[in-house]
């Protein structure tokens, strides 16, 4: 059993102008263990889809789902006092902005000392050896002084380490990491990064690592999901996702990467923007700027091969692995416009 | 020098006075400490570094914003010598623009495209007339890739890329010579940065502009620019072509920024170069190379004095007495 299940994960908004869906039909299942990331624009719904399943968001969101397990324990029918155990406790999160997710008034020890006696109890003394503990093991030089610091004393790294020791204050089987070294220096980044990865392989926790960076992705998951406007548009290992994209969005997010660009003198651009609330397409969402657009595509919404292991959300998914490579000559158009669509599951 | 420097800064410093608290002495703040470059026309010049190294003081210097402590600035063959609070001439200023990191901030949300493009020229063109002002905004519009019919539109109804083209198309109203980009591509999706970037690029090309690139994304700057000036707490720690110091970096600072920058390729995982510790408080600066607190080569002839920025290849100079041993250690790693 995985440890967390979801299946049809939709969130809508509601707004002046009507309900706005901000995350559609997405399905993630983590093992125990397991380092995921999920990967895309702003927009792209990748932070939504986890606030839901932390049961973080505000009361205008609607959160429906086929499936929605976290250790075979429902999410859905929680009580809100049973999913408070649950959140925090067994399944954490760490945010972006370091800064702006301490309280500015306690001191870091008061936030971390709130967290353990919520959710393990605990007399005055160990709580506070448990805090001393913690901030050492994310690498806060000093923690005896450090422990009675308030947040403005601290660096960004610093109170992202901090964030990090309070998540993980309660030994959690699941941590979800919402971009959390972009408000971060390069070479604090790295410190971040290593620090998360060494943490989830001593405690064997799993963890989600929601980002836009590529170079991030590509250094630190095992497997990578692809979002795009609120849609998942495939799922794969790191190495094949970066060697044989499968979703058009996916091939032409990585060719836009000005290392992965070589020498060319301009860089390969996705035409337009990420459809907002009045301009989604009919069809696939990212049919008006997908290269390898046809008619089908426009009037069709995709929904992924049952066969497909990437579950590519798209009608031609590129690299077909059972394909035979095709002849000299043609490129992947041409090739998959003999295809007939109709015949497509 | 074979050709005539648009822009050429000698020794260039800028301290900020700190006032302290009610039993505290006031404090000086070294945020740029000895920059010495030169820019050419149609060239790109990076400054590299991490949040607090004086990337963005520098910007604000080179468009004479503020006025540097000491140190020359030279544009367009003019000495710009400034007490504060002075001004500099308006002819001078018309040719440094700047374009600044976040597009959401930087433009005005009560005026319209058209306003915005305008008021340079306003301000600026005396001689030209309202239809002549309309048509160049018009003109300017179309040649970073919006549609005339955007011209009487609100910054709020663009995206990020777009805002992003408007700004340019402002810091272009009054045809500079000098572009400072500060992080312009840092607040934009993958996609959308490389719209912006081309844009950049074409512009360039078309108007000869010389750019000054303040990023943080190496993989952006090693795409786009001709010369790299790494910074650490103000100080320009290497400087050289971009292609010459991203192949063969020799300071060690610039040796662990770029191990530590993420690669978009997962076979290659290799050992990173781990750097300890933050960067010094800019009040409590260590005695010597800023570096050494955490530099693996550190020794204690480094806290003994700031080591001089000295040439030890073909145009590329570094600051640092181990300059040796870091390239034997970057050599044996590679």
């Amino acid at each position: 059993m995985a440890l967390l299940d979801i299946e049809g994960l939709s969130v809508r908004f509601q707004t002046s102008s009507g309900l706005f869906p901000a995350v559609e039909n997405v399905d993630i299942k983590v093992d125990r263990g397991e380092v995921w990331s999920i990967v895309g624009e702003s927009g792209s719904g990748k932070s939504v889809a986890m606030l839901a399943t932390m049961g973080l968001l505000p009361w205008t969101a609607e959160v429906t789902a086929e499936r929605m397990l976290f250790d075979g324990q429902d999410l859905q029918r929680l009580g809100s006092r049973q999913r408070r155990r649950i959140v925090g406790g067994e399944m954490s999160m760490i945010f972006q902005e370091p800064m702006s997710s301490l309280n500015p008034c306690f001191t870091v020890g008061a936030q971390l000392d709130e967290m353990i006696k919520q959710h393990r109890g605990g007399t005055r003394r160990e709580r506070h050896e448990r805090a001393l503990d913690l901030l050492a093991q994310v690498g806060i030089p000093d923690p005896a002084r450090r422990i009675r610091a308030y947040p403005h004393q601290l660096s960004g790294g610093m109170s992202q380490r901090v964030m990090i020791a309070m998540a993980i204050s309660c030994d959690p089987r699941l941590l979800i990491a919402d971009e959390p070294t972009t408000a971060l220096d390069v070479t604090i980044q790295a410190q971040i990064l290593e620090l998360l990865l060494r943490l989830q392989e001593e405690k064997g926790m799993a963890l989600i690592l929601i980002t836009h960076d590529m170079g991030v992705v590509a250094e630190t998951a095992r497997n990578v999901i692809v979002q795009y406007a609120g849609r998942q548009v495939e799922k794969q290992e790191v190495r094949s996702l970066f060697a044989a994209p499968r979703h058009p969005y996916t091939e032409a997010l990585l060719s836009a990467l000005p290392e992965r660009s070589g020498d060319a003198d301009r860089l390969p651009t996705i035409p337009g923007v990420v459809p907002g609330q009045h301009d989604r397409p009919t069809g696939c969402l990212f049919n008006p700027r997908c290269r390898y657009v046809t008619e089908h595509c426009r009037e069709v919404a995709p929904i992924p091969a049952a066969d497909d292991p990437a579950h590519t959300l798209c009608h031609y998914p590129l690299n077909d692995p059972q394909a035979a490579t095709p002849p000299d000559g043609l490129s992947p158009r041409s090739q998959q416009q003999d295809d007939n669509p109709e015949v497509r599951p | 020098m074979s050709r005539d420097a648009l822009l050429s800064a000698t020794h260039l410093a800028r301290h900020y006075q700190v006032k302290g608290g009610p039993f505290s002495k006031p404090a000086t703040v070294k945020a740029l400490v000895d920059a010495s470059f030169e820019l050419y026309p149609g060239q790109t010049l990076a400054v590299v570094g991490e949040s607090g190294c004086g990337k963005s003081t520098l910007a604000r210097v080179l468009t004479m914003i503020e006025p540097p402590t000491s140190g020359e600035l030279v544009i367009s063959g003019h000495h710009v010598s400034l007490k504060e609070g002075q001004r500099p001439p308006a002819e001078l200023r018309r040719e440094v623009q700047i374009i600044f990191q976040n597009p959401y901030g930087s433009l005005n949300p009560r005026k319209t495209v058209a306003t915005m493009l305008e008021e340079p020229l306003k301000l600026n063109r005396r001689d030209m007339s309202a239809g002549e002002r309309r048509e160049a905004a018009r003109a300017m519009i179309e040649k970073v890739g919006l549609r005339p019919e955007h011209i009487d539109r609100y910054p709020h109804m663009f995206s990020g890329g777009q805002r992003q083209r408007i700004a340019i198309a402002r810091a272009l109203m009054l045809n500079p010579k000098i572009l400072v980009l500060d992080e312009p591509v840092s607040a934009l999706d993958l996609s959308i940065q490389a719209q912006v970037l081309n844009l950049l690029g074409d512009l360039q090309d078309e108007f000869g502009l010389a750019y000054v690139f303040i990023s943080h994304d190496l993989s952006v700057v090693r795409r786009i620019a001709d010369d790299v000036i790494v910074m650490y707490f103000g100080q320009p720690v290497e400087t050289g072509p971009a292609e010459t110091v991203f192949t063969t970096p020799r300071h060690p600072y610039t040796q662990a920024l770029f191990s530590a920058t993420p690669v978009a390729d997962p076979n290659r995982r290799r050992e990173r170069m781990k750097l300890k510790g933050e960067p010094p408080s800019p009040l409590a600066p260590p005695p010597g190379c800023p570096f050494a607190p955490r530099c693996r080569l550190a020794t204690s002839e480094c806290t003994e004095g700031d080591p001089p920025l000295n040439e030890v290849a073909d145009g590329v100079r570094v600051a640092c007495i181990h300059v040796d041993q870091a390239m034997a250690a970057h050599e044996a790693s590679a």
